[in-house]
């Protein structure tokens, strides 16, 4: 629980911490740390240099901009979680850890760190959300299918920094969040978040996000495509959530196997579908 | 009437919940723990631990470590020659080999378990030491490895200990009665294989101690349970007599047994100390912690149990394999032989009889976690009760009440040649059923399944053995316990009246100062806040034996209430003297020593104390003073007892278990404060819940500890625990004067059968008919889908489990990610 020796730096720009990532290959930005810093004194992470962005400005908030959310990259889950506006983005920001977690903790930081068991990744998948990255060369958006390449690998240079998620409007979709785990505070073994948009009983659009169900957070195209367009009875979802597993491989670890979780994958798709069907 | 006259001694502070003298310096923040004491001067111990589960040391070089600036020295094993003695072992039961290898604060040529401490790097900064103690290469040579207690016995298993040719550490057996005469006379036998996982104390406060050699004279403050037990440890292995040696325990974060220990670390500290004339400290991670903390549990019984078609009780049989890890601690062996005073439970049997077999593998030392071989004991005859209910078609508490011994019978007498001192199992299961209507729950339990809600009720009725120890039983000739099991107290009153109350027992969250301050108020006519509890420190106070084995009321609570016996005595004697009265006449009434029928006529202990200290006037011959000792050897163990009830909500299709309602029924005597019972039978339940649903520690099968954080030992939180309902009866022990039998340890002892009871009731109706402990949800789910005939995949282990590639779980993979903002 102690970790190796590295330089802080809290730079006052975002200009002045992609500079500083710039100069120092091994430096790592700080935006919570509540996966870095245990990371750090198990000694599994040993950045040279920490970049703290909790002094650059314009990094937090939530905002209304059309058809979009915009929210900074530096916004506590905790704001998250009280936003009743954002719908599932407050559901599942609620259900990260616990209450300390979620009062460090980021939506640009968790994102950023592309861990296919937190919540926030199949979420932003599910929502078909984008994050804003500025590096030294300007400005670029890099839309959630194409963020998440690996696990702990995400499509961010070293020396780019997530400065603000953008996610589509979904006023009148249905959703669901359905996360299992041992304990409330632990990573999900299988979550799953389902947003339906319906008319007259019918799936007009479905999007399913898991998470831990691969090395990235996987959308389940399968059983999106057995629904739309389809009606919403209790058999057609559970149908729908017979395929939700199809193609996943996802990692057997100490607290389920490959086959449980395929398992959980289908039981908590039905239950989210359901929950998002009823609007 | 008022309180006061119903009560033979002072005030009546006995029985009352006071709030707990303990908790405003806890809950402000104003104790001092281990960690926040510092010395000047003190170097900072890092350890260097194999990674390796069985190796050969190859070589060890430590030289890019000492030539860092701030590191002052580095030993190994080797430079440690000059140790007195190995782990002092505790257990040398008469007729009985137990092999007990040679373990030394550093690996001393080959290691036996990943973390064992092969070198210590001091130095001058809390981190830069963990840095040096990376570049302490080492080199090992790998050797087989055995993991799996069951596999461990088989011909052909890697040997933990070459030189003894078996990993069979040692073969112990509890009986009597004919046994094969009372299987003979039984219409139906069962048997069960019972499995205790291993899991871990996991205190809040992780490990560590300050040790500092100053004038020839040694102090360790460290985070322990046992500080008296220590001194002689360490006056063994360091060679240095005792009057020499200081240890004190400050406020101690929690222990349930894993500080029930002298570690190599304290031993380690204390030597560096003296060779470098400095203080060192050294204070655990939550990682050495998990690894290096001892663990507890890990046993697989086979238990036998036979009975007459009517549901009499002929005979019990259990072997019991205990894991006891590759080196013993203090008495790691001893821990599974408490099971076998319990194994014949409640219940009255003709024949009983329980064989231990000690196995060594290449894990951490397992030794008392929080009820010691109780809990496994209980597990075992109660889960086999309930099997034997089903094969005989009885009601499973129908079959209990049958067999139980009755309150008339005690002291009882049982075949293996314990006696239970008291009891009334009836009455315990009565006021249970007062909570529980199960008749109603049978009803609701029928309409929930119609919903597709699978709920189940367990019930458990126990008996412990607590109040450690009758010497002459638990000491050389009897258990074979190398020490005395008394304990100590001195109460002091001071010249105007106000008390300091010392007792040889050592706290560690049970809350000491408030139950001893209550008992001496009521025998001496002050208010427990003017009654001061010293404790945890081998410079004050009588020599006395520390705090484990539910022992503190039931042990030095009688020699506490003992030691204020003799002052009230000589401060009836004083009264008497100064009032003209005859001191059989004198009587503690409303705070004051009186005559009695002339109400009058008193004094108070203030002023009682005022001519003792100014001794013109004492009765002829009297010493001045008021200040007494007592050492008190109890006759016999306690042995408090209980029912439990607990009903689960099991999620079919996924396998996850929610504990819905929890009443435990527990008996330990008469309340000194029945908070603080009710603040251990809440403690004991969440430990136990853990146990059942959520905590393991698993090794995988090269022996590589999984579960080294709270990531993976899934200790549960308030989140995961229901709100209990807690009763109790008063049936006092004869042993000892408070009538008090113990309660620390009660609820770990008396909730294992119940919990896991409840979830096969609740899948019963899916064909499941037994799962193994710890009942996570991939357990559960995999036992459905057996019973369903579906493939749940490779069944989970109790042990030697692999994991997928990422190995440590979610979030804490092996790569730090490659770009991007974390």
């Amino acid at each position: 629980m102690i970790p190796a020796e590295f330089e802080y730096a809290a730079p006052e720009s975002i200009e002045d911490a992609i500079a500083v990532l710039g100069e120092d290959p091994e430096a790592k930005l700080l935006a919570g740390g509540q996966s870095l810093l245990p990371l750090m004194k198990l000694r599994l992470a040993v950045p040279s240099r920490l970049v703290d962005l909790r002094s650059v400005p314009g990094l937090t908030g939530i905002d209304r901009q059309g058809d979009g959310v915009r929210i900074g990259a530096m916004t506590r889950h905790a704001d998250l979680q009280d936003a009743d506006e954002l719908g599932l983005i407050a559901r599942v920001a609620g259900s990260i850890a616990d209450q300390q977690v979620r009062n460090r903790g980021t939506i640009g930081g968790s994102l950023a760190h592309g861990d296919p068991a937190s919540d926030l990744p199949a979420l932003l998948l599910a929502a078909e959300g984008e994050v804003t990255a500025q590096g030294p060369g300007g400005q670029r958006t890099i839309p959630a299918g194409e963020l998440f390449q690996d696990y702990l690998t995400t499509a961010l240079a070293p020396d780019e920094v997530i400065t603000e998620v953008r996610v589509p409007v979904v006023d009148g979709w249905g959703f669901g969040y359905e996360k299992f785990n041992r304990r409330a505070e632990d990573w999900a073994m299988v979550g799953v978040c389902a947003l339906v948009r319906t008319s007259d009983g019918t799936c007009e659009d479905v999007r399913i996000g898991f998470t831990h169900m691969g090395s990235t957070p996987l959308r389940a195209t399968a059983s999106e495509a057995a629904l739309r367009g389809k009606g919403l009875e209790a058999e057609a979802i559970a149908d729908a959530a017979e395929q939700a597993a199809e193609g996943t491989e996802p990692p057997g670890d100490l607290n389920a196997t490959a086959d449980y979780k395929r398992h959980l994958a289908r039981v908590l798709t039905k239950r989210a579908l359901t929950t998002a069907a009823k609007g | 009437m008022s309180i006061v006259e119903e009560r033979t001694g002072g005030n009546g502070y006995v029985g009352q919940a006071l709030r707990r003298k303990e908790d405003p310096r806890l809950i402000t923040g104003s104790a001092t723990y281990i960690d926040d004491l510092t010395l000047p001067g003190t170097l900072w111990a890092a350890i260097v631990r194999s990674p390796e589960a069985h190796a050969r040391i190859v070589s060890i070089d430590t030289s890019a470590a000492l030539e860092r600036p701030d590191v002052e020295a580095v030993f190994t094993g080797e430079d440690l020659a000059d140790l007195a003695a190995p782990t002092v072992f505790f257990w040398k039961p008469p007729g009985v080999e137990v092999k007990v290898p040679e373990h030394w604060p550093l690996a001393r040529g080959k290691v036996g378990y990943v973390g064992q401490a092969v070198a210590v790097v001091l130095g001058t900064d809390r981190y830069s030491v963990v840095d040096a103690a990376e570049e302490v290469i080492v080199e090992y040579e790998p050797l087989p490895v055995v993991v799996d207690l069951e596999s461990a016995l088989e011909e052909g298993a890697p040997l933990v200990h070459d030189e003894y040719g078996t990993n069979n550490c040692f073969e112990w057996s509890l009986g009597g009665g004919d046994l094969d005469a009372a299987f003979e006379e039984a219409d139906v036998i069962v048997e069960r294989r019972l499995v205790n996982h291993r899991t871990a104390g996991a205190a809040i406060e992780t490990r560590g101690c300050i040790a500092e050699w100053r004038a020839d004279r040694l102090t360790l403050w460290s985070s322990t349970q046992i500080p008296h037990i220590a001194r002689v440890v360490l006056s063994i292995q360091l060679g240095i007599s005792e009057d020499r040696i200081r240890v004190v325990a400050p406020e101690v974060g929690g222990g349930f047994g894993s500080k029930l220990q002298v570690y190599g670390e304290e031993v380690l500290a204390c030597y560096c100390s003296r060779r470098l004339n400095r203080p060192v400290k050294w204070i655990a991670t939550r990682s050495e912690d998990m690894m290096t903390t001892h663990h507890g549990r890990d046993h697989v019984a086979r238990v036998r149990l036979g009975a007459k078609r009517d549901g009499t009780l002929t005979a019990i049989h259990a072997r019991i394999l205990a894991d006891l890890g590759s080196y013993h601690l203090i008495e790691g062996p001893v821990i599974p032989t408490f099971a076998a005073c319990v194994i014949s439970g409640c219940y009255r049997f003709s024949a009983v009889k329980c064989d231990v077999t000690g196995v060594f593998t290449n894990k951490f030392t397992t030794d008392a976690i929080r009820g010691a071989g109780r809990p496994e004991g209980i597990h075992d005859i109660e889960m086999a009760m309930d099997q034997l209910a089903r094969e005989l078609d009885m009601d499973p508490l129908e079959l209990r009440r049958r067999n139980f011994l009755r309150k008339e019978e005690f002291p009882a007498s049982l075949p293996h040649g314990v006696i239970y001192d008291s009891g009334d199992y009836d009455g315990a299961l009565e006021k249970l059923l007062e909570h529980v209507d199960v008749d109603a729950f049978r009803r609701e339990q029928a309409q929930l399944r119609e919903q597709g809600i699978y709920r189940g009720i367990g019930f458990s009725c126990y008996v412990e053995i607590c109040g450690l120890a009758p010497s002459r039983v638990l000491g050389p000739p009897g258990w074979g316990m190398q020490g005395g099991y008394f304990e100590s107290a001195i109460v002091r009153v001071h010249p105007t009246g106000s008390v300091t109350a010392y007792t040889g027992t050592s706290p560690h969250g049970q809350g000491h100062e408030t139950g001893f301050a209550q008992i001496v108020a009521d025998k001496l006519g002050v208010s427990p806040d003017q009654v001061e509890v010293i404790h945890g420190d081998t410079n004050t106070g009588p020599f006395g034996k520390d705090t484990y084995g539910s022992r503190t009321a039931a042990v030095g609570g009688e020699a506490m209430a003992r030691a204020a016996d003799k002052v009230a005595n000589k401060a009836k004697q004083i009264a008497a003297h100064k009032l003209e009265a005859a001191p059989e006449d004198i009587e503690l009434r409303d705070g004051e020593f009186r005559v009695k029928g002339v109400p009058e006529k008193g004094m108070a202990l203030g002023d009682i104390a005022g001519e003792a200290y100014i001794p013109v006037d004492l009765p002829e011959g009297m010493e001045p003073g008021l200040d007494e000792t007592a050492f008190y050897d109890p006759e016999n163990f306690t042995w408090p007892f209980g029912a439990h009830a607990c009903m689960v909500d099991v999620d079919p299709e996924t396998g996850k278990v929610e504990i819905v309602r929890y009443v435990a029924v527990d008996d330990c005597g008469p309340a000194i404060n029945p908070m603080l019972i009710d603040g251990q039978i809440h403690g004991g339940l969440a430990h136990t819940i853990g146990q059942v649903l959520y905590e393991q520690v698993v090794y995988d099968s090269e022996g590589q500890l999984i579960t080294g954080s709270f990531v993976d030992y899934a200790l549960p939180t308030a989140a995961e625990l229901p709100s209990f309902e807690t009763d109790r009866t008063e049936t006092p022990s004869p042993v000892n004067s408070l009538g008090v039998k113990g309660v620390g340890e009660a609820a770990t002892i008396g909730s294992t059968p119940a919990i896991h009871s409840a979830l096969l009731d609740a899948l019963r109706p899916l064909g499941v008919e037994f799962v193994d402990l710890p009942l996570t949800p991939l357990r559960v789910w995999q036992a459905i889908q057996e019973a369903r005939g579906e493939g749940g995949g490779p069944r989970a282990s109790e042990q030697a489990r692999d994991v997928g590639p990422q190995g440590q779980g979610p979030g804490f993979g092996p790569s730090a990610p490659e770009g991007g903002a974390l």
